[in-house]
This record gives structure tokens, sequence and C-alpha cells, in this order.
């Protein structure tokens, strides 16, 4: 990868690769020859590549792992995924077959290559991110081994040595009449069948979805997939460890540590993305401090809750403060106003106190002070509702997170109730959804309760798109959409009119 | 010398056995066995028919630590001037004086070190193993081993457990388990594969028995089970070495000992369990076999098996729906149509037995009229046939390493019967009614010794104890099939071995 990197990351491979060794590899060691389209990431990248190609490949895949994200957040079909993620797959991450001749083919493998190496470096540092590392880039797989051409597809398998043997078709005759029962097919048609030591399946076994035959299971060829991609995953799962170690090697780095830093921040669902328009909300003229208790009644749950927890105590802690901070960042409040609000709300406290233990963190929040990624950055992004709800739960008189997950259920109905939800059927809705842990959607049902004249108006209008009604994954998005439905008409909905006028 | 008790009875003194201090005996006593599921498990009453307090058999043993150097072996009356033991009609199986008698002359310490050691010379396969031991006073006391089958017996002879269980083998020493730092590295490593089939699961469909009690017409069930998952744990799993073993009194256990079997983790152990098991629902859940079509083959050969066993074991012997029983038999007739005709035809005829009213059910059908195809009705058959004949596991056991199960010929308290291994070559032929009990294996050795006198003093010096007794024909059979298990160990421990060495070349 980066020349002085290499013997960081690559230490345990470069010990395999010393200069005698080398002499005997194949010429084109140096440059690799990505023999198939799919790739198991098995070896680390060893060409050295530039920084810029570092950053601009990382950011192309992340594009593409948060797409996906989104999908899964969306709740989309494997079909409609396909669907929506061809095209920027397309665009940020092509892989061509060898069939298909192009040109480019060494060059996409290798990018695909290296941005996911790069990718385990930013995903590896937490738990949590090496799960939805994982969990995304068997998707990924998933996706283009089921896409892939039949014949290379069967060749990269083939590549993979995963003991998979073959059955013969002297051993299908043989075996025919089991064989049938197990796959359910009618006599002749095509069944294409392998054979696997049956502790290598058992989910399969389990079912009964194979023939066993003293020891070796006979798994149906379609079954492939999720034994390729599982294999695929329990890999990565295993690399993933191994680099999350090796990070704080890493970290040294003072080229690459700002890089990956930057990356990791940046990953977020695209959509739940927080956009810099988020900030810019025709008619609502720059917030200030003094009218932030105001504009709460238009916030989300969570943040409600945080401004109502802060005039209580006059106090919030760390992440509440830090998921506060962000959200009206994210909603236009400039730095000064902002220091301001925060330092009028801890009433008790000290200018000097303040100044020194708080102040700071604010002004790292909006990127002015920091290191340079950090004020490259601008400091950090709003917080989307999926980082929310992956960060670990609150502990005693924290206050941060989304509610929706971290209340109690009698906490959260009088909480709702007290947003102007008292709709039996929403509220048991809202229970339901807690129960099976779908968040965002108990979040979304409330935002349509309380909006629901307006959103009414506007459909029947026809003055917004649906896309404009799209299911909230961003607690900005919420107060965006919320403050616009409720100032309909008053020149708003769509027309700019930047006027002076000050909310309420 | 009648019912002298000699020393060294049942142990062979053709392999060297390290002589290493006597074992912590006080640690880990329970007098609930809470953290352990137990297969197998009876009613405690009986169990505590031995009125023997812990504290009256250690009263001298005084607490000077848990790891004393000198084992209380003034206790074991091991060394003790022999004397008879009174067997009395009014002796409980698991009395002191019998229990004494049975590990000291009976249990085969020997062949049982041998099966779980894997090799003649003590392993850790064997030192690592867990045993956990049901005292007389009904304590169970866990973490138990032993680095050689001289100190298992003499471990068994100073507690005088009713019985003892077999778990894991740990990736260290159970007995070490609390002096290591990091707790994760105490973890099962090995353990074999194990069934339990257990007659109360059983009980909807019973009708000769109830409770604890067995005849031969539901020993039936027992039989049908260890055929079905017998065939299936060979040809479909290719294991080799399978000991089945009856449980005492209405069960039996699998012990699959091959080494690919011990090695099984977690989940490849629930995908066995899985793949067997096939009846699903409790009492109220209806119809218990719901599986597809076409039969995998697993179960259309378990059914080949089954359906004689079905004419004769359920139809004739447990007649089960005769006399106004005959409601749970409508319920799995999938055509209304059909349920209808029958129902009339029996309620008008209720005795007519079991035998007639399955067959009924074809001719009644011929009749016309029905809405399900001739191949429903076949298959709807077929799965009554299986709910009443396919095996019924008590899967929790066999899912995790960590489960201990009852060793292979200890006692089993209620019954006094020995948990003697059942040769699946002759499975129908077992009499779980005749499996001989601890008293009257005593019994038999002092009637051997009786008859033989004192003429043939030198050649009854070198028989075993257990030689003497209808107990001989159950401890050759495990010999043998220990021998075979070792046999192919060792082999391959040579070949790894021969392996590894040219490697290196
Ligand atoms: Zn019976």
């Amino acid at each position: 990868m980066i020349r002085h990197d290499k013997t960081r990351i690559d230490a345990k491979r470069r010990a395999n690769l010393d200069y005698k060794k080398r002499q005997f590899a194949k010429p084109e060691f140096q440059k690799r020859d990505f023999e198939h389209r799919l790739n198991y990431y098995i070896l680390p990248p060893t060409e050295e590549i530039t920084l810029e190609e570092f950053e601009t490949w990382a950011i192309d895949r992340l594009k593409v792992l948060s797409e996906l994200n989104s999908c899964t957040y969306r709740n989309r079909s494997p079909e409609e995924t396909a669907e929506y993620m061809t095209p920027i797959l397309n665009k940020y991450l092509p892989l061509h077959s060898n069939s298909s001749n192009s040109r480019a083919l060494q060059d996409e493998r290798k990018k695909d290559h290296y941005s996911h190496f790069i990718l385990r470096l930013v995903f590896a540092g937490s738990e949590g991110n090496r799960q939805l590392f994982s969990r995304l880039e068997a998707m990924l797989f998933r996706m283009r081994f089921k896409e892939d051409d039949f014949r290379e597809r069967r060749e990269f398998v083939k590549s993979l040595d995963l003991d998979w043997e073959d059955v013969s078709e002297e051993e299908k005759k043989q075996l025919a009449p089991e064989l049938t029962a197990v796959s359910g097919f009618k006599k002749g048609e095509e069944q294409d069948w392998f054979k696997v030591d049956f502790t290598r399946v058992p989910e399969l076994v389990e079912g009964r979805k194979v023939l066993l035959k003293r020891g070796k299971a006979y798994v149906l060829q379609r079954e492939q997939v999720s034994l390729v991609v599982s294999e695929f995953q329990t890999r990565l799962n295993e690399a993933l460890e191994l680099t999350s170690r090796a990070l704080p090697r890493l970290d040294e780095d003072d080229r690459l540590a700002p890089i990956l830093h930057h990356l990791s921040q940046a990953f977020t669902a695209p959509e739940a993305a927080y956009s810099s328009s988020d900030s810019n909300i025709d008619g609502l003229s720059a917030p200030t401090a003094q009218s932030i208790d105001a504009l709460a009644k238009h916030f989300p749950l969570c943040m409600q809750s945080l401004h109502n927890d802060l005039r209580a105590n006059s106090h919030l802690k760390h992440f509440g403060r830090l998921q506060y901070t962000l959200f009206l960042k994210g909603l236009g409040l400039s730095l000064e106003e902002c220091i301001v609000f925060w330092r009028r709300s801890f009433k008790l406290m000290t200018d000097d106190k303040f100044n020194k233990e708080y102040k700071y963190n604010i002004r790292h929040a909006y990127g002015d002070v920091g290191g340079d990624a950090n004020r490259r950055g601008r400091g950090y992004t709003p917080y989307s509702c999926q980082k929310l709800l992956t960060e670990p739960l609150p502990g005693p008189g924290q206050s941060h997170g989304c509610p929706y997950r971290t209340f109690a259920e009698d906490n959260l109905i009088r909480a709702v109730q007290g947003m102007g939800v008292n709709d039996r059927d929403v509220l048991n809705a809202i229970k339901d959804d807690k129960k099976k842990q779908r968040y965002h959607i108990a979040c979304n049902r409330v935002f349509e309760f309380t909006h629901k004249k307006e959103i009414r108006k506007v459909k029947e209008e026809g003055s917004w798109s649906a896309t404009d009604l799209d299911t909230i994954l961003h607690p900005n998005t919420y107060f965006k959409r919320g403050w616009l439905l409720k100032h309909l008409g008053e020149g708003n909905a769509g027309v700019v009119n930047g006027g002076e006028k000050m909310e309420e | 010398m009648p019912h002298s008790i000699s020393q060294e009875s049942s142990i062979d003194e053709d392999f060297s056995m390290p002589q290493a201090d006597a074992q912590p005996i006080k640690e880990e006593t329970t007098t609930q066995p809470q953290d352990v599921e137990m297969a197998d498990a009876d009613s405690p009453k009986e169990e505590q028919d031995a009125k023997v307090n812990l504290e009256d058999l250690f009263n001298d043993d005084d607490s000077d630590g848990e790891f004393t150097s000198s084992a209380p072996s003034q206790l074991v009356k091991d060394q003790s001037p022999e004397q008879p033991i009174q067997v009395t009609s009014k002796s409980s199986y698991s009395d002191p004086e019998i229990m004494r008698a049975f590990y000291q002359r009976l249990f085969p310490f020997r062949y049982l070190f041998q099966w779980l050691n894997h090799s003649p010379t003590p392993t850790n396969d064997f030192a690592h193993r867990e045993f956990a031991f049901t005292l007389p006073n009904s304590a169970y006391l866990r973490y138990q081993s032993f680095p050689t089958a001289d100190l298992l017996r003499k471990q068994c002879l100073q507690l005088l457990p009713s019985r003892f269980e077999i778990g894991p083998v740990y990736s260290t020493n159970p007995r070490d388990r609390k002096t290591l730092r990091n707790a994760s590295a105490f973890k099962p490593i090995m353990k074999e594969l194990v069934f339990d089939i257990d007659m109360t699961d059983y009980d909807d469909i019973r009708t000769c028995c109830t409770g604890a009690n067995i005849c031969h017409k539901c020993w039936g069930f027992i039989t049908m089970a260890i055929k079905v998952m017998d065939i299936a744990l060979r040809e479909d799993f290719g294991f080799k070495h399978i000991l089945w073993v009856y449980s005492g009194r209405r069960g039996a256990h699998a012990w699959i000992c091959d080494k690919r079997a011990r090695e099984l983790e977690d989940t490849q152990r629930k995908a066995i369990a899985g793949y067997l098991e096939l009846l699903k629902g409790g009492e109220k859940g209806g119809k218990k076999v719901n599986v597809r079509r076409p039969l995998h083959p697993h179960l259309e050969r378990s059914l080949r098996t089954l359906k004689d066993n079905f004419q004769t074991s359920i139809l004739l012997d447990q007649d089960p729906w005769v006399s106004g029983k005959a409601e749970h038999l409508l319920n799995l007739i999938p055509d209304p149509t059909l349920r209808t005709a029958l129902q009339k035809k029996w309620d008008s005829a209720p005795s007519r037995p079991s035998a007639s009213k399955w067959n009924d059910i074809d001719s009644v059908a011929k009749v016309g009229g029905l809405s399900i195809t001739p191949k429903a009705l076949v298959e709807a058959k077929q799965d009554i046939i299986l709910e009443y004949t396919y095996p019924r596991l008590d899967a929790e056991v066999s899912k995790k390493k960590i489960h201990l199960l009852k060793s292979p010929f200890v006692v089993h308290p209620g019954t006094g019967r020995v948990c003697v291994p059942i040769d699946t070559r002759k499975v129908e032929e077992f009499d779980p009614l005749g499996v001989p009990t601890v008293t009257q294996l005593l019994g038999e050795i002092d009637e051997y010794d009786r008859e033989k006198g004192e003429g043939e003093g030198d050649k009854k010096d070198k028989m075993q104890d257990y030689e003497k007794t209808s107990l001989k024909p159950y401890v050759d059979f495990f010999r043998g099939f220990v021998a075979g298990l070792m046999k192919e160990e060792m082999g391959k421990v040579k070949r790894e071995r021969e392996d590894s060495e040219a490697m290196e070349f």
C-alpha cells in the first residue's frame, strides 16, 4: 500500500516475501493480476498507491456501503436493493466480468481490492463498526456473487479451495432417487450437487436440506451462495479481529491516521446524512441562542428530551451535549450562538469553568479547533438516527441516544403523549414497533400523526414530492420537515422567502 | 470366604498407574444439582433412601484445607479386615455397604478408564475429564477429575456415590478451574456426542404402564428408537463407535465416541439433533409430524424400519385406539368425510381393536367421496406411523458439550439395576427387566465362591469377581467396544506422528 506503512500493516505477510523468495514468485507479483472478478480479500495489497488514491478509493467504497446500509434500513428486498445499487456500483465501484473484455478490468479490481482493505482499517476500531462492515461487505459480496457469470463464478469457487468435491455423473446417477427426494426437483430436472463434510453445513443438516452419506453432505448448487457468503464473512470477521489488534501501531502514522479518522466520521447512510441544505430552511432565519426554546417543539423526541433535561437540570452529560450541539449546528445555529446557548443554559456554572472545560468541545464539534482533518471536515457531522441507534445505551444520568430505544415502554408512551399523540391505535403501534426494535418507524409514526393535517394538505395539493415525505432517518430532517409543514402558506413551502422574520 | 471384600479385585495390574496423592473430596458440595442438566433424572426421594450423612462418613476428616495431601484412607474399608456384606431383602440398593462392594468388586474401572482415555497409559483425555458424584445424602459434587483409574476408584470407595456422571474433557484440569487467572481458559474441548431417550416422552401414547414403570411392551418404543437412531448415526453421519447403554430404568443413552464426534462444536451437535428430531409440539400442539414430501431419505428409511414395529409394538401391544380412545386418530385423518364415516363406524363398535381400526381407514376410504387424493391419505397414514414410532429425543442433552450424562455401569438407585450396554446387533433381545441388580450380582459372587469351594482356590483368585456373575457378558461387550475404539485411536495417533515426522524431511 503506501510506501512507509507497508511494514506496519503487512509485517506478517511480508515475512513470507523476502527477497530470495520473491525471485521465484511470478513476475506479476508486484503488480497483482486479478484473475477473478470476485474477491475473498485474502491477500493484502502490496503495490504502492498515492495518498490521493488511498482517500478517494476509500470514499467511493464508503459511498457504496452506506447506500447498501440505507437499503437494509429501508427494508428493501434483495431485488429492490440490486436494482437500486446497480447505477451506484457502476459509478463508484464498477467490476466487469472477464467476458466483458473491458480494458479497465485490472484497474477496477485493484480499486475494489485496495478500497476494501483501506476500509478494514477504518472500521476495525470498534466491535460495532466491525460488525457493520462485515455485514455490509457480505451483502455486497452476495450481490456480486449472484450476478456473476455462471462459468466465472464456478471458476472462482474452485479457486477458493473450500474442500468441496464435485459429485460425479456416475455417483449422481447412483444416488438419483435420494438426491431427488432431498431437492424436491422432478426427475430429469437439471441439478448440480457438491459434497462437503457435514460439519461444514450445520444449518443445512439441521433442516434436512442435504443428503447425508457417511459423514458427507450432498449439497445442492443453489445452496452454494449462502455457503460461499458465510465463509466469506467468517474469514472477514477473523481478519477484522486481527486488524483491530494492529490498529494502535497504525495510529502512530501521522499521514494515514487523520484520513482514516475522517473516513470513519463520514460514514452514515447518505439519505440519512446531514446535508448542508438542512440548515438552509426556507423562511427560517438564522436561529439564535434565544430562539431554541421556541423551536424545540419541532424537534424529534430525542432532541426534545435532551432539551427538557437541559432546562430541568441546567446541565447535560458529555454525550448528550455532543448529540445536542451537533443537532443545533445542523439546524443552522452558528458557533457563536451555540456557545451563548450553552453558556446561558449552564446557569450554575462559573464563566471560568465553562470556558475551560466546555467551550473547547463546542468549538471542536464545529471544526473551529482540532487537527487538520477535523477543521477540513468542519467538525463533526450531526448524528443520524442510525448513529444514535447503534451507539451504546446511555448509562445512569445520561440521556443521549434514541428514546424509542432507550426509554422503558411506559416512559416512552408518556413522552409521546406529551408530544400530542393520544390515539390509542397509534400508541399501540408504537409499543409494537419498540418491541420489534423498529425505532425509526415509531418515530416516523409520531411525526406522521403530529403532522397528519399538513401532510394530507401537501399531498392533496401535490406541492411536495414523494421523496419529500420519505421515511425520516435523521433528526435534522425531522426538524426541517416538521418546521416547513407547520409553516405552510407562509411563503416557505418550496418558495424562497428568505425574510428577516424570526420564527415565532 | 463368603462375600469378603478383597483388595484390587477389579483393577488390573498390567498397565502402570502412577501413584498420585488422594484427591480433594470436600469441594463443591451442594445439596441441589442446580447448574447441571441431568439426563434420566429420577425422583430424588428414591435416591435419599440411603440415609447416610456425609458428615458421618467424614467425621474424623479435620478441616485442614481443601487440598489435604494425606488421604483419609482410614475411612476406606479397603484395608480393613474383610467382612461379609449383609444383603437382606430390606437392603436399599444404595446402602453404603452395597455400594462399597459394588465399586470394589464389580465396577469395571479399567475399561471405563480405557474408554475415556483412548489409550492404556493415562492422558489428559482422562485426567481433564469432569466427573460428578451424587453422594448418599443427595449432595452433588461437580468438577471432579482423576489422573488414573485407580484414583477414580479410590474416590468412589470413599464417597460411595449412589451414581456418577461424566462430563466433557476440559482445556485444563477441572480441579484447577478456580486458580486460573483467565476464566475463559477453562472451557470444554471434547465430549462424546450423546443422546437420551426416555420413556416419559412416550407417555401420551403408552397404554401399558405409567410413570416410572416399564414392561416388555413399552420397551418396544426404546427398541424402535435405538434401531432408527443407530442406523442414521452410522450410515448418514459415518460414526462407528456408538455405545448404547440402558439407563437403569426406562430409557437408553447413546455415547458416540468417534474422535470426530467428540470434537463436534455445539452448533454441529445441535444440527445433528435437529436432523434426527422429528416430532414437534407438546400435548396441545395437535399433529406432531409435519414433513415435506418427498420424504427425506433418512425419514424414508426410518419409516421402512418402523412399519413392521408399528404393526406389533403399537397396534397389538399398545392398542392405543381401543374403546373410546380413537379421538386422536380421528383428528389425524385429513378428510372430513372419511373422518365422519370412521367415527360412526367406531362409535357403534368401540371395543374394535386398534389393528382393525387402522385397516378400517383404507376400507372406508375405498367407498369413495373423499376430498383428498389417495396419495394424501397414504402420507397422512405415514405421518401417523411416525408419530407413534419415531424416536422421541430429549435433544437438549445432545446439543452441548458441557452436559453431563450418567456413566455406564453405575447402579440405578431406584431399581438397583446396573446401567449395562445394549448390543445393537441383538437389540430386540435386550430385556431391561432381566438386567441384573446390584444385590443379585453380589449374591452371584457369593454363590459362585460357595459352589467352587476352596478346592479351586488358585483359579478362583485369578478370576475377577464380575466374571462370576451375570454382569460378565455386559462387561465383555464393553471391553470389546473399548478395544475397538482404542485400536482406531492409537492407529490414528501413530499415523499422525509418522506424518509429522515425515514432514520434517
Ligand atoms: Zn409397559
